[in-house]
């Protein structure tokens, strides 16, 4: 059943409002991120401010006529957009062009477009009709395979690219199937997976190791509540422990503390088994798994960094553990970065009186470092305003998600929330030094036309759906 | 039905968690961190790169040749730049009003936030006062580098000279940034990776008066930069000046090598230039002059000048017939002055008729020669003269002819040794056979060679069947080793038993009496056994070039030497006394007859005269 109501006094204005502020801030924020002497006038067609201009004109042509297509469209035709998508995909990389080493442009005369930007518009709707279609629901293996198959085959794409920064936002679906029922110790795996990644890199192996066997203690205490039960477990560990150790110094095997540990650990788990066995108690060979899993990932950690990653993203990686410095490439970049904003102090140095922030500096100044031109210019109050803003943006667009009575609608909204939080998340922590140095646009900001189009499609087919939610009844 | 409806406060507490981390740590950046709170505007950064110096060279003996002198690059800044007393500033330097606005635009135009060199190499005086007066100048900074200075004026082309990158460079190579040097030729080129160490960085924080105020972060961004290897070369800069002095008025070139280990000792091409001549901010106009210069200074001619080998590649022929056994010891022919074949003469010059292989060695019979190459050629062993020529080149190429020495120069020439295909263009695949080659057998015809690959070969003759690839680097400093190919034993495919007779008959053209027919009695030194085979290679363009290629002593050689002169006609006249002066130098250290050395240094061969020419 529907009912037709006016879909203009339904909007939420609170978010329009919200979207007009970012995109006008990006605007001020590029013209002085590129603002020289020679090219004083803000609307300067040839320079960059005023390009954006004509982007953020066109993009709100696009926002309307987004709003005037039916609502039924975009549940309809999601898989038919989705499909289109692919096809556009693989076609760029046959007959792409290629810029700063990633093929992922199509070029058309003086007009560039990138499809990988509009492919996460397709994904999330993709996603959400797929997991809106009656019965369905994350418990069965069909069920996994399917949304995993149409999260990764974009993401897989844009990866050949070699445009990895945006193959990674498809990740963060993964916010999507959790709030739709996909186990929490799925997401906190894949918390543990990055902290193990990272402290892989970081640490010694035989700290590791001990670090993942304390923290299977705990959790074995957590789930027995039997405390003479860690106790023997932890005995049973010490006393392998002492006695490898013992035949390693009398026969002078020569291993290292970390292959004993091993060792000890392997003969333990044997006794674990039979004694978990012979008395029934519960978890203890899921923990022995978890607990070979993590060892065996620490280990494939280093072959994978060093044999999958390329250089540079080995640089960037090193760089933001500190393992690594390199004051001429890949730190210099987020030095600058931090310099500029460093710089900026409580309350900036002012519109357009950055220093650190001309693009001689910084690279991609307007691009993927804009939020140093925020940081530099307008201090700890702008970039608290708009880090605020922000996450207020996207509490907002939760809620707007939250009061769809279609779930198809809510899972869409779900996924504009995940793809715009990962953007931030990325874009703002690697000029803040946070976060590796991975380059992709900051919503609504970063100069170009092609992401601020396609962030603009996906709010507002959002909003649009919003708009008319009264239309659905319960 | 929406049974996890309650995961959205599980997904907004993680949005509100990362944003507070964000603006914790955005507070400290921004706030608390002293570090990167600069006050004024125009508080920053400067990047000082730290030029190492370059690594020094010396000679075998371990006499320094090259070294390093500062020097002090003005830089600019254009965006800090502001209003100063340019008449001041002007005198300071010694530059033009107009230098000043010309070069000021010049690094607007190159970038306006990044420092570009304003002027280059300015003494330490005048760094000195500028050093005082700098706070009155925001915008400019001092940049050292260093300057390379040679004790010696010899030497020029083998250790080559340091020059400005170009951009070609500086697109291939990351390392090199605008205004750096980089090794052109020579050793400077060949082992510039180790001789220009790694540039460092000191960062600096920079205050309104272009007053360094300290490290940025306690150092921490700073790198240290690492000075380059010294290198020891395989040159004895006593000899190489010897030879080039032997070489004033004369065009040509001398290459003397070690041949046990392939070392070179001296490497001379003349007319050379004084090294001097291209460091600094005279290279310009210098390098001009040179280049204009019909002479051609700078060109290198014992890598790149290619002259046919004449008559000391009748060794190599005698020594493949000897391998081939088609010639033996005991073979004798006539030569009554010429050699014929039917309609076909080719001229020989006068000694005794009835002559054996090692006498038509020491009297360098091209009738001898030429009966060799034929037997060579026409051997019923082969079924065609293309396969037994192809047989020939393999000999004459093991010898490293016609194919890059590759020694540690860069510009090295290959050098011709015609295939089988060249005679197939030429007159068919049917229509050439072992007369139509016979130039050949006496050196001319269509080989050629450098004086390098010459002396090459002299050295595999003294060592009886090897040889090692030519080097001009002994020792890099540091835990660096040489190349393995410089270690590497190359053996001709000539054994070694066949080299003594010819070795013998090279003895005989030195030591025997002038009366006896002997090509080079010039060559003689008392009390050392030199054993030589002199050259004239025809030269269609005027004069013969005079060629000797000779090692001493014969039983256990210690040098092997090659020397061409251009236009110097008969090489028993020019080139044996000067590669007598060379050996008797470097064996002995001293002249025993004086005479000879003012023979030598007062001949003027074709030089002026050759320059006038080309004034005219």
């Amino acid at each position: 059943m529907q009912r037709r109501i006016n879909i203009w006094s339904n909007i939420d204005w609170l978010a329009v409002t919200i979207y007009l502020v970012l995109v006008f801030l990006g605007w001020i924020n590029i013209y002085a991120a590129v603002y020289n002497e020679e090219h004083q006038s803000i609307f300067d067609f040839s320079q960059r401010y005023g390009k954006q201009l004509v982007w953020v004109s066109a993009a709100l042509v696009i926002a309307f006529f987004v709003f005037i297509i039916d609502i039924n469209f975009y549940s309809y035709f999601a898989y038919l957009v989705y499909g289109i998508m692919i096809f556009l995909l693989i076609a760029v990389l046959i007959f792409g062009r290629e810029v700063h080493g990633a093929k992922s442009w199509f070029e058309l005369g003086s007009f560039r477009f990138q499809p990988a930007e509009f492919a996460k518009i397709a994904t999330a709707l993709a996603l959400a009709r797929y997991l809106s279609t009656f019965n369905v629901q994350l418990n069965t293996m069909k069920a996994y395979v399917r949304v995993a198959a149409i999260i990764l085959i974009p993401a897989l794409l844009i990866f050949l690219q070699n445009d990895t920064g945006s193959a990674l936002v498809y990740f963060v679906f993964i916010l999507v199937l959790y709030r739709e029922g996909l186990s929490a110790s799925v997401l906190l795996l894949g918390f543990f997976i990055v902290l193990l990644f990272v402290l892989a890199l970081v640490l010694e192996k035989l700290l590791i190791i001990l670090l993942s066997i304390s923290i299977v203690f705990i959790i074995f205490w957590f789930l027995n509540r039997k405390l003479k039960n860690v106790a023997i477990g932890f005995g049973i560990l010490v006393v392998s422990v002492a006695i490898l150790y013992g035949i390693n110094e009398y026969f002078k095997l020569g291993l290292t503390y970390y292959y004993i540990m091993l060792a000890a650990l392997g003969f333990s788990a044997f006794i674990y088994i039979i004694l978990s066995i012979s008395y029934k108690v519960r978890n203890v060979i899921l923990l022995l798994i978890f607990l070979l899993g993590s060892i065996v990932f620490t280990f494939s950690v280093d072959y994978v960094f060093n044999n999958f990653l390329g250089e540079h993203q080995q640089k960037r990686i090193n760089v933001v553990l500190g393992l690594e410095s390199d004051p001429f490439g890949v730190e210099y970049n987020v030095n600058q970065s931090k310099i500029a904003i460093g710089s900026g102090g409580f309350s900036g140095k002012g519109f357009l009186r950055g220093t650190q922030t001309k693009f001689d500096f910084v690279p991609e100044q307007s691009t993927d470092f804009i939020f140093c031109t925020i940081g530099e210019e307008w201090g700890f109050l702008g970039t608290f305003f708009v880090v605020g803003l922000f996450i207020f943006f996207l509490y907002r667009l939760i809620g707007i998600a939250e009061r769809q009575r279609s779930s198809f609608s809510r899972i869409y909204g779900y996924g504009v929330v995940s793809v715009l939080f990962f953007h931030i998340v990325i874009n703002i922590g690697m000029t803040i030094g946070l976060v590796p140095v991975i380059g992709i646009p900051l919503p609504f900001f970063s100069y170009g036309g092609s992401s601020l189009w396609a962030f603009t499609i996906m709010l507002f087919i959002l909003l649009r759906l919003d708009a008319s939610r009264l239309e659905l009844l319960k | 039905m929406d049974s996890f409806a309650n995961r959205r406060h599980v997904i907004r507490f993680i949005i509100i968690l990362i944003g507070l981390i964000f603006i914790i740590r955005l507070f400290l950046l921004q706030v608390v961190d002293n570090t990167y709170k600069v006050t004024a505007s125009s508080n920053v950064l400067r990047y000082v790169t730290q030029f190492p110096a370059r690594g020094l060279i010396y000679d075998r003996e371990g006499k320094l040749l090259v070294y390093n002198e500062a020097a002090y690059d003005i830089m600019v800044v254009p965006q800090q730049l502001q209003s100063f007393d340019t008449t001041e500033f002007c005198q300071i330097l010694d530059i033009s009003k107009e230098y000043v606005d010309e070069n000021l635009q010049r690094a607007k135009e190159y970038s306006y936030y990044n420092s570009s060199i304003f002027l280059k190499q300015v003494s330490s005086k005048t760094y000195a006062t500028l050093q005082e007066k700098l706070y009155k100048y925001p915008g400019f900074f001092v940049q050292a580098r260093t300057l390379r200075r040679y004790t010696t004026e010899s030497g020029a082309h083998l250790l080559g000279y340091v020059g400005e990158v170009n951009e070609k460079i500086i697109k291939n190579d990351e390392y090199y940034k605008l205004g750096d040097y980089v090794g052109i030729s020579g050793i400077e080129q060949s082992y510039e990776e180790y001789l220009r160490g790694q540039k460092g960085v000191n960062v600096f924080l920079v205050d309104v008066h272009n007053r360094i105020k300290g490290t940025y972060a306690n150092g921490r961004l700073d790198k240290k930069a690492e000075i380059g290897s010294n290198i020891i070369s395989t040159v004895n800069i006593e000899l190489q000046a010897y030879g080039e002095k032997l070489m004033k008025n004369k065009i040509g070139s001398i290459v003397a090598l070690e041949p046990s280990t392939g070392e070179i000792l001296a490497l001379v091409s003349s007319p050379t230039y004084n090294p001097e001549l291209l460091v600094g901010r005279i290279r310009t106009k210098n390098f001009a002059t040179l280049t204009n210069d019909t002479l051609m200074p700078l060109f290198n001619r014992a890598l790149m000048a290619q002259y046919p080998p004449g008559s000391p590649f009748k060794v190599i022929n005698m020594l493949i017939g000897l391998q081939e056994k088609v010639v033996f010891p005991h073979t004798k022919y006539e030569c009554h002055g010429a050699y014929y074949s039917g309609n076909f003469r080719m001229g020989c010059h006068s000694h005794k008729p009835n002559i054996n292989l090692i006498e038509s060695i020491q009297m360098s019979c091209n009738n001898y020669l030429a009966n060799v190459f034929r037997n060579i050629l026409d051997n019923k062993k082969y079924s065609s003269i293309r396969e037994s020529f192809d047989h020939w080149r393999d000999y004459v190429t093991s010898f490293g002819f016609g194919q890059h020495l590759n020694s540690d120069f860069d510009n090295e020439l290959k050098g011709i040794v015609p295939t089988k295909e060249t005679y197939d263009r030429i007159y068919g695949e049917r229509g050439w056979r072992s007369l139509t080659l016979i130039s050949m057998s006496i050196g001319q015809g269509e080989l050629g060679t450098t004086p390098l690959q010459m002396a090459n070969m002299t050295a595999a003759i003294a060592n009886r069947g090897y040889y090692y690839t030519p080097h001009i680097v002994k020792e890099i400093e540091g835990d660096y080793e040489l190349d393995g190919r410089f270690y590497e034993k190359h053996y001709t495919m000539i054994d070694s038993n066949y080299f003594e007779p010819v070795i013998d008959g090279m003895d005989l053209a030195v030591n025997e009496d002038y009366s006896t027919g002997s090509t080079a009695w010039r060559g003689k030194i008392p009390g050392i056994t030199v054993c030589g085979k002199t050259g004239t290679a025809e030269n269609p363009h005027g004069e013969d070039h005079s060629i000797f290629v000779a090692f001493a002593p014969k039983e256990d050689p210690k040098i092997a030497i090659a020397v061409y002169i251009e236009n110097g006609g008969f090489g028993g006249t020019w080139a044996t006394p000067m590669a007598k002066l060379m050996i008797e130098k470097y064996l002995n250290d001293s002249i025993a007859v004086p005479w000879w050395e003012e023979y030598v240094l007062n001949a003027d061969i074709n030089y002026n005269a050759e320059k006038d020419q080309h004034m005219e």
